[in-house]
């Protein structure tokens, strides 16, 4: 939602808001971050985890019964 | 997002669930071990194991940060407690058995123990009662590690140190390859330690041990997927890491979280509750944070503590060796609401994740 120098206010969904201390990751406003105990510990990246879905129908499909 | 992309999909996990079973006949054994709480929640709570072939077992290893806290360390907390510094933990932490006592009986006898959510919490109690020694019970993995290296980095307020029992991962994997007869085929990594630690430290067990090993989410489709990708590997007679959670895990982790840990804190050997003092397998604050050492500052150290009660397997659980439901203790004299042992306290417990969730199955 913001960020002010190391916390940021983050939107857990729901109506749920909550600081977050964000000194470890490279967040921008807008993107999604994977919270542990109140620090974001990573980018998740939107990108990747379509690419994962598309990835798993792939070898899903590939691999004979 | 979750939602748009599926990850709890059953037509997706029926699928995948299929292809395992046709590749059982040739995997043969394959006994799968995962080390994260979270992971045995995801299977319990969704009923994975039920979609699995007889021949492909899953068992939970020491995942549970809380569960693997040694008595001596819990003792040491209990100590602090009782000489009227505020003691700060998460909440898993109050009801683990230390040798004598836990934090919540501690705290019964007049002891000032609080629950916080983060490390953070403890640090503002700090800076608001600064008349009061503070400490924060410093539990967890990889995962929570980086957060007290921020908060001991970032200039703490004097009157907080830590009592630091971070534990690490890998080591205790290792630890299991070595039981003689647990004889694992497959480890699945957990995704949120790996999200700092990155792959690398996997590297050995596919190389040395022939251990295909599958960095997984937790999602139910991220673990059954998981599964999918070891008893694949395990049926063609490969050993490969392989990264089933991209979205979060990256090859080199959190560097910057990394860089932190380093500066932090140094690795030394570690004793874990049913396992034993592991080489290189636990975390200390570096010498120049010495004052915000609890150990040091208020010069506690309890060298052994008794750890398993008479009568309870935690030891064996915490390895995979027994399930819950095996140990003689499980929801008779050792249930949710009065845990005895430590895998019964914490929400990632295996006992009480099964007590939860599947007390009913077996």
């Amino acid at each position: 939602m913001n960020i002010d120098g190391t916390k940021a206010n983050v939107d857990f969904g729901q109506g749920v808001l909550r600081e977050v201390n964000v000194s470890i990751v490279e967040a921008k406003v807008g993107e999604y971050v994977l919270v542990h105990e109140a620090y974001a510990i990573q980018v998740i990246e939107e990108k990747e985890a379509l690419e994962t879905l598309s990835l798993w129908n792939s070898i899903l499909e590939a691999t004979p019964q | 997002m979750a939602e748009n992309l599926k990850f709890r999909n059953p037509e997706l996990a029926q699928n995948i669930a299929s292809k395992i079973k046709s590749l059982a006949p040739k995997a043969g054994k394959t006994k799968i071990c995962h080390v994260c709480g979270t992971h045995e929640w995801t299977i319990t709570h969704f009923g994975l194991r039920s979609l699995l072939p007889q021949n492909v077992e899953v068992i939970a290893g020491p995942g549970c940060p809380v569960c693997i806290v040694p008595a001596a360390e819990i003792d040491e907390a209990v100590q602090l407690a009782q000489k009227g510094i505020v003691v700060t933990c998460f909440g898993d932490v109050l009801r683990v058995p230390g040798s004598k006592m836990s934090l919540l009986e501690a705290k019964a006898a007049g002891a000032d123990v609080r629950i916080v959510y983060a490390v953070s919490d403890a640090v503002e109690m700090a800076k608001h009662e600064p008349g009061k020694q503070f400490v924060f019970f410093a539990v967890g993995f990889e995962t929570t590690a980086p957060s007290t290296a921020v908060e001991a980095l970032g200039n703490p307020p004097k009157n907080l140190s830590f009592l630091v029992s971070h534990r690490l991962i890998p080591p205790a994997m290792e630890l299991l390859l070595g039981v003689g007869d647990l004889e694992i085929d497959g480890f699945i990594a957990p995704g949120h330690v790996s999200a700092i630690i990155g792959l690398k430290p996997y590297e050995l067990f596919p190389r040395v041990y022939r251990m295909p090993t599958v960095v997984a989410g937790f999602e139910p489709i991220d673990v059954l997927m998981s599964i999918y990708m070891i008893v694949k590997q395990h049926s063609e007679g490969t050993a490969k890491l392989e990264n089933e959670y991209p979205r979060v895990v990256k090859p080199e982790g959190n560097p910057k979280a990394l860089e932190m840990m380093k500066e932090a804190f140094t690795v030394t050997g570690g004793n874990w509750r049913g396992i034993g003092r592991l080489p290189d397998s636990a975390l200390q604050l570096r010498e120049s944070l010495a004052d915000f050492d609890a150990r040091l500052k208020f010069n506690v150290h309890v060298e052994q503590g008794k750890d398993i009660l008479l009568g309870c397997e935690c030891h064996l659980v915490i390895i995979g060796k027994i399930k819950p439901a095996q140990c003689p203790m499980f929801m008779k004299a050792c249930t949710p609401e009065k845990p005895v042992g430590a895998c019964m306290v914490s929400s990632e417990g295996t006992c009480r994740v099964w007590a939860k969730n599947v007390a009913i199955q077996v």
